[in-house]
């Protein structure tokens, strides 16, 4: 690979210790993509997590004097001051999350704790060269605003915004942006739910770009963001092609580059029923409580929550996860309090991965998100996955059908 | 070089030696036993063995990038770790992660090694000269 002065200057130490490991690490990434050479970002966003490994390579930066170029913004873990005086994590988790503030803070990240940035906070241009990690933020940046990132990890996201630089590979030629299956969707998309379905096709749409057919003409953010987050939960997606709706798909032919599909796949309601039932647990039960915003909760989707509850009481607990900003927005104008009032809470800067849900332990919940029902199983959490209505109605009643 | 010796694409540099374990899935760290280093996946091919010591032959990574990285992690702090990995399809996630951990790894390597190499096999790999050799 070739180096400028000034990479091989961070390589060799003279930016300090913590530049020269991030570059190493970005010189081997490079390396064995076959990458000629490095390219400056513009933006970047880290899937930061309390976990070990993720607290113990930022504070191994930190500690040898690294610091962003380029801030990143962050993925959520949980909101320190919300649980702690709740009395909801051990002092253990507590001191984690309050380690990892302090790496990342230190660091000089954007302290956002979202992990929708893409519709908020770090929103990228058509062709802007960036490295993001997190499931949905990937293929939402690459497939809906045309920027670009491959697939990065928490890790080498942080080395990006460390340099300021990233191996040039993937998905960041133009060669490697075009389609590679043909799915055409014959089911009824009639709200962003029927989006997560299709999302969680992974399996069966299989290694690749997708690009998708039969879409309707006008598509929510929140319905792309649950297709990408999903896509990401079933398989490993870094960019997908809606035709005639994506800047990079005008058209079919445009899509594909010119090429055929490698593979050709159809989607019905039946499949999407048919994925339903299998990451869902059985319905017709009583419910312990209601989870949304996996990814974060949009403020209309908040707002359409406290169109339903309003004036109304829950039977079950729910919990509604947001940016700061979403959250700020909501007290504002007054839906938190009607939330509050219904029994429900709208927390910020937090995933439903974390240890702040141990009360959840061996529950029932409900939800909207094939990704939340994923990831808290091994903490002992289950859900029953509906739309969103039936599941803000199965949060009135304590009882979902 | 010799009969036994196969020329590969270095990935993560070092060199290691240990016995073969071939897997014919992907792996995620994330659903291997730190404590043990045994894979408990379900219906995953190598469930119930255990990767520590060995060198790993795979396909390659899957999952979420925070999860890899964090399972890879604690088997390197409880010893577990593999020696060294040989794999096909090299992705940011998985790639990132060994050389952070500074496992060695690499790929590229001829289809006669796949059909030479069984399970239990002594190897070395040397990712430096980017060399592995059947001991």
């Amino acid at each position: 690979m070739q180096l400028t002065q000034e990479q091989m200057d961070m390589l060799n130490g003279k930016y300090g210790d913590g530049t020269a490991i991030a570059m190493k690490i970005q010189v081997g990434i490079g390396e064995s993509f076959g990458a000629t050479r490095m390219v400056p970002i513009t933006r970047a966003h880290v899937a930061l997590s309390n976990q070990e490994a993720d607290l113990w390579f930022a504070e191994k930066l930190l500690n040898a004097g690294a610091k962003c170029r380029i801030a990143p913004t962050v993925n959520p873990g949980f909101c320190l001051s919300y649980f702690k005086n709740a009395g909801m994590v051990s002092t253990e988790n507590a001191d984690l999350m309050q380690r990892t503030h302090n790496a990342y803070k230190n660091l000089g990240a954007v302290l956002s704790y979202n992990c929708t940035p893409y519709l908020g906070s770090n929103i990228p241009l058509f062709g802007e060269i960036t490295a993001f990690s997190e499931s949905s933020a990937t293929p939402y940046i690459n497939s809906v605003w045309g920027a670009r990132s491959n697939r990065e990890g928490a890790n080498s996201a942080l080395c990006a915004a460390i340099t300021g630089f990233v191996p040039e590979y993937g998905l960041l030629l133009d060669e490697n942006r075009k389609g590679d299956i043909l799915v055409e969707v014959q089911a009824d998309m009639k709200s962003d739910f029927e989006y997560q379905l299709l999302g969680y096709m992974g399996k069966k749409i299989g290694n690749g770009i997708p690009v998708f057919t039969g879409l309707p003409k006008r598509i929510s953010p929140e319905a792309l963001m649950n297709l990408g987050a999903q896509l990401n939960t079933s398989g490993a997606y870094a960019m997908y092609h809606i035709a005639g709706f994506t800047p990079e798909a005008p058209t079919l032919e445009v899509a594909f580059g010119g090429k055929e599909p490698l593979r050709r796949v159809v989607i019905t309601n039946e499949e999407l029923a048919e994925i339903l039932e299998e990451i869902s647990e059985p319905g017709n039960r009583k419910i312990d409580f209601a989870m949304f915003g996996c990814p974060h909760f949009s403020l209309n989707q908040v707002q359409e929550i406290s169109k339903l509850v309003e004036g109304k009481t829950l039977k079950a607990e729910m919990w509604i996860l947001t940016s700061s900003t979403t959250k700020e927005m909501a007290v504002r104008m007054g839906i938190d309090t009607i939330i509050e009032r219904a029994g429900g809470h709208i927390v910020e800067d937090t995933c439903p991965d974390q240890p702040c849900w141990n009360h959840l332990n061996g529950k029932i919940g409900v939800t909207e998100s094939p990704k939340c029902a994923y990831y808290p199983k091994r903490r002992g959490i289950n859900f029953v996955v509906r739309n969103l209505k039936e599941s803000v109605e199965a949060a009135l009643t304590g009882e979902v059908r | 070089m010799n009969n036994n010796t196969f020329t590969c694409h270095k990935i993560s540099e070092g060199i290691a030696e240990g016995g073969a374990l071939i897997s014919t899935d992907d792996i995620m760290f994330y659903l291997i036993d730190p404590k043990t280093g045994v894979v408990i996946e379900k219906g995953h091919a190598l469930e119930g063995k255990s990767v520590s010591g060995k060198i790993l032959i795979f396909p390659g990574g899957k999952g979420s990038s925070v999860v890899q990285a964090d399972g890879l992690y604690q088997l390197s702090i409880n010893n577990n770790s593999p020696k060294a990995m040989i794999i096909q399809n090299p992705e940011t996630v998985l790639v990132a992660s060994a050389i952070i951990m500074e496992m060695p790894m690499v790929d590229r390597l001829v289809p006669e090694f796949y059909s030479e190499i069984v399970d239990g096999d002594l190897i070395r790999v040397d990712a430096n000269n980017g060399t592995v050799t059947k001991l």
